[in-house]
């Protein structure tokens, strides 16, 4: 369980030692170790990693260069050859001088063969084709070749090499082997044993990585099984990611089960807003609707695993009490549908009319870099006192932070909250105890929850929210302004070890709703009569330029892994 | 492939025979036409005409012998689907009811009739053998909600497809014949 936990990119070491091999004729240097998967000590570099750095494909199932080497699908046999040493250990030298180099009898597995210096490793020979070709016809026996039912169709290996190396129709007559299907394996994965091609990834995941060893193999030969400990069920919080490495789909998500066929699903490149780790991951939507998150490969931040929680937590997008109307309200005197155009003036105006000292704006640690910096400088313009919500609970060793707040380190550097977020809240609902605090504007957070409830909020003047879903805040604010939701716009979190990652829109906003920061933005210019950027490109540069901690950014520079930042001390 | 073009021989190269030849199909119709009584032309839409066998009209969902619906909502139909006629709601995680080893079907299966170009890629694509290009070549209706056809309308109109193979069926003897089903419930 040691490995995985996400590290920075170290500086660059120093140089490290290369062998000289040829990949398919091509002459490469590749450094003699690689660090290992689980302890990071070096070992020696294997066929496959030259073969990755020669950018030769060699299929595999079973390898997986984030989990230790099993070896055991075959997939990835090649030819090979060292070169010959004559009897006075001296090398045998063809007629023009080169190394004569002595071709393997057999072919060994590219993912566990360490390589030497002068070796020569063959892929694309008649006997590797055919070794290829034997290997898949062997873990195609007892298939189902249920594609049409299966939800890894489109991703799945077996179809991928098939269409490289597979027969057009099966030599194998006799009854296949049937195993268990539908198998219960935990609260949140369905097993279909039939499919599954014994790669063990699964299991060398959760017992290295998770650090959970609940998966095992039963049974002996064709009846081999993969399996649950008896009486112990699958329900770390990392369980998802086994899908994800299923390279078939015996491991399938219950989730996602039936939902939707892969090949629909556009996707987005984004980050995980469950916590301040800020996982990177693909966002998968058909037609505005999000059916999945999968983790995106990021090893400064989550290798290439993310947590079951974080992976489950996108229903709340498409959810039935989103806020799709932007109204003015008059508690007492129902509500009106107005302009955004009207709302940033009412708003500036009110703002503007409003005594110095008086206001008092929350933002929300779930917001962007760039909406708490505009809303930092709304606060500057009315000298508004300032807060965040913080949300602390228990992390794990591995990804889940204890910081439940995707950008609480934005909204820190932006100033729009203090050092300990929520310290500030204290005094703003005195404020509006005492009548000294009179217009509140609420981004993304129900205040309710945090000290300034119903009747606190009933005594002031002006109440602005701006929120994703209806709550008890939005239902008594003058302004309600509907928000988007991170997969809804574009921007930037800075994650809790202060790596500042840029996330892509992947659906339309619903109704009303709009990215917070075009309104910001909007209302920042009635209030100072200074024109920003309407773009994110160019509003993230601007708040580069004038937030020190980000200095030297740009947009383009994030991009698709980001960039770590020192934070203050 | 590559097929060698034969050489012509003199008469064919004298490209007589050949004219000849088909002014024999112009004339025999010419014949036919003004020598027979009778009317020409078919009183449309009163009398309809007979579609020949392998024509391809508007598709339709067909069932298996044994009633089940043999579509498993794999949606490359709707994949493939060149106007994006049909559109399928997966099961979800329940799947379909009822569908034993099958596990899967569609929870609604819809057809834009007004969409379909009656191109036969649905038929061609589908592993399943479960919808078919079939003899209904002039669809109507008042709305166009109503030339949405829906799963029901679908398979009443598409009747029963009396499958050879029966893969799903055999799969589930072969199975039980090892004893692996019904699936063991999990520990």
């Amino acid at each position: 369980m040691s490995t995985a936990a996400p590290t920075e990119t170290k500086p660059a070491p120093p140089p490290v030692e290369t062998i000289k091999v040829k990949v398919d004729g091509r002459e490469i240097a590749v450094p003699k170790t690689m660090p290992d998967p689980m302890s990071g000590k070096p070992v020696a570099t294997t066929m496959i990693q030259a073969c990755n750095l020669a950018r030769v494909d060699v299929p595999h199932y079973c390898y997986h260069p984030k989990l230790p080497v099993a070896g055991n699908c075959r997939m990835c046999l090649v030819e090979f050859g060292t070169p010959a040493m004559g009897p006075d250990r001296k090398p045998v030298l063809n007629p023009d001088g080169t190394p004569k180099i002595a071709k393997s009898p057999r072919p060994a597995i590219a993912c566990a063969t360490p390589i030497s210096p002068g070796m020569e490793i063959y892929t694309t020979t008649p006997g590797v084709k055919q070794m290829r070709e034997g290997v898949l016809e062997f873990l195609l026996i007892n298939h189902p070749l249920d594609c049409p039912i299966c939800d890894q169709a489109g991703e799945c290996k077996l179809q991928e090499y098939s269409v490289e190396y597979g027969q057009t129709t099966s030599r194998f007559v006799e009854a296949k082997v049937h195993k268990p299907k539908q198998v219960d394996l935990g609260p949140r994965i369905v097993l279909d044993d039939e499919r599954c091609i014994l790669c063990t990834r699964c299991i060398r995941f959760t017992r290295d990585i998770a650090g959970d060893d609940a998966l095992g193999i039963v049974n002996r030969g064709s009846y081999n099984t993969l399996a649950a400990y008896p009486g112990k069920a699958f329900d770390n919080n990392y369980t998802l990611n086994t899908v994800d490495l299923c390279p078939v789909g015996a491991l399938t998500s219950k989730d996602f089960r039936f939902q939707m066929r892969v090949w629909f699903l556009k996707e987005t490149k984004s980050v995980c807003t469950s916590c301040a780790t800020g996982c990177n991951i693909v966002i998968g939507a058909r037609e505005d609707k999000v059916y999945r998150y999968e983790p995106r490969e990021n090893d400064a931040v989550n290798s290439s695993w993310m947590c079951d929680s974080g992976r489950l937590n996108y229903k709340w997008i498409g959810a039935a009490n989103r806020i799709t109307r932007l109204l003015r309200q008059n508690p007492g005197a129902g509500s009106e549908p107005i302009t955004w155009t009207t709302a940033a003036r009412e708003i500036a105006d009110r703002l503007l009319a409003a005594r110095p000292g008086s206001v008092a704006i929350i933002g929300s640690a779930r917001q962007t870099n760039e909406e708490l910096f505009l809303l930092a400088r709304v606060a500057r313009q009315v000298s508004a006192v300032t807060d965040s919500v913080p949300r602390t609970q228990t992390g794990d060793k591995l990804l889940v932070s204890a910081d439940r707040n995707p950008n609480s380190n934005g909204a820190r550097l932006t100033g729009i909250a203090p050092a300990v977020l929520g310290s500030n809240l204290r005094a703003i609902a005195d404020g509006i105890a005492k009548g000294t605090i009179k217009t509140l504007v609420v981004f993304g957070e129900d205040v309710t929850k945090h000290g300034i409830g119903a009747e606190l909020l009933a005594k002031l003047d002006t109440l602005v929210a701006c929120d994703i879903l209806s709550n008890p805040t939005t239902d008594r604010a003058h302004y309600v302004l509907p928000g988007c939701a991170h997969a809804e716009k574009r921007g930037s979190f800075t994650n809790g070890k202060g790596r500042v990652q840029r996330f892509m829109k992947a659906v339309e906003p619903r109704g009303d709703a709009r990215p917070e920061w075009e309104f910001l933005h909007e209302l920042v210019r009635n209030l100072n009569g200074q024109d920003g950027f309407t773009t994110i490109e160019g509003l993230f540069n601007l708040m580069a330029r004038e937030v020190p901690a980000f200095q030297g950014l740009t947009w383009a520079a994030l991009g698709d892994t980001g960039v770590t930042i020192t934070l203050p001390a | 492939m590559i097929v060698k073009r034969e050489k012509l021989n003199f008469w064919e190269r004298l490209y007589a025979p050949a004219v000849l030849g088909g002014f024999k199909v112009t004339w025999h119709h010419f014949a036919r036409t003004v020598f027979r009584s009778g009317p020409v032309t078919m009183e449309y839409p009163e009398q309809k005409w007979v579609v020949p066998p392998g024509y391809r009209g508007a598709p339709y969902l067909v069932k298996d012998q044994a009633g089940r619906t043999k579509c498993v909502s794999c949606q490359l139909c709707e994949f493939v689907c060149p106007p994006k006629a049909i559109r399928i709601t997966p099961p979800g995680a329940s799947g379909a009811p009822g569908a034993g080893n099958v596990e899967k079907g569609p929870a609604e299966f819809e057809i834009n009739m007004l969409r379909c170009i009656f191109c036969g890629f649905c038929q061609e694509v589908c592993p399943e053998e479960a919808i078919f290009l079939q003899q209904d070549y002039s669809l109507t209706g008042t709305s166009r909600a109503e030339m949405i056809y829906n799963k029901e309308k679908l398979l009443a109109l598409g009747g029963t497809h009396q499958d050879k193979i029966q893969k799903w069926k055999h799969k589930a003897e072969e199975a039980q014949a090892q004893d692996v089903f019904p699936v063991p419930p999990a520990a």
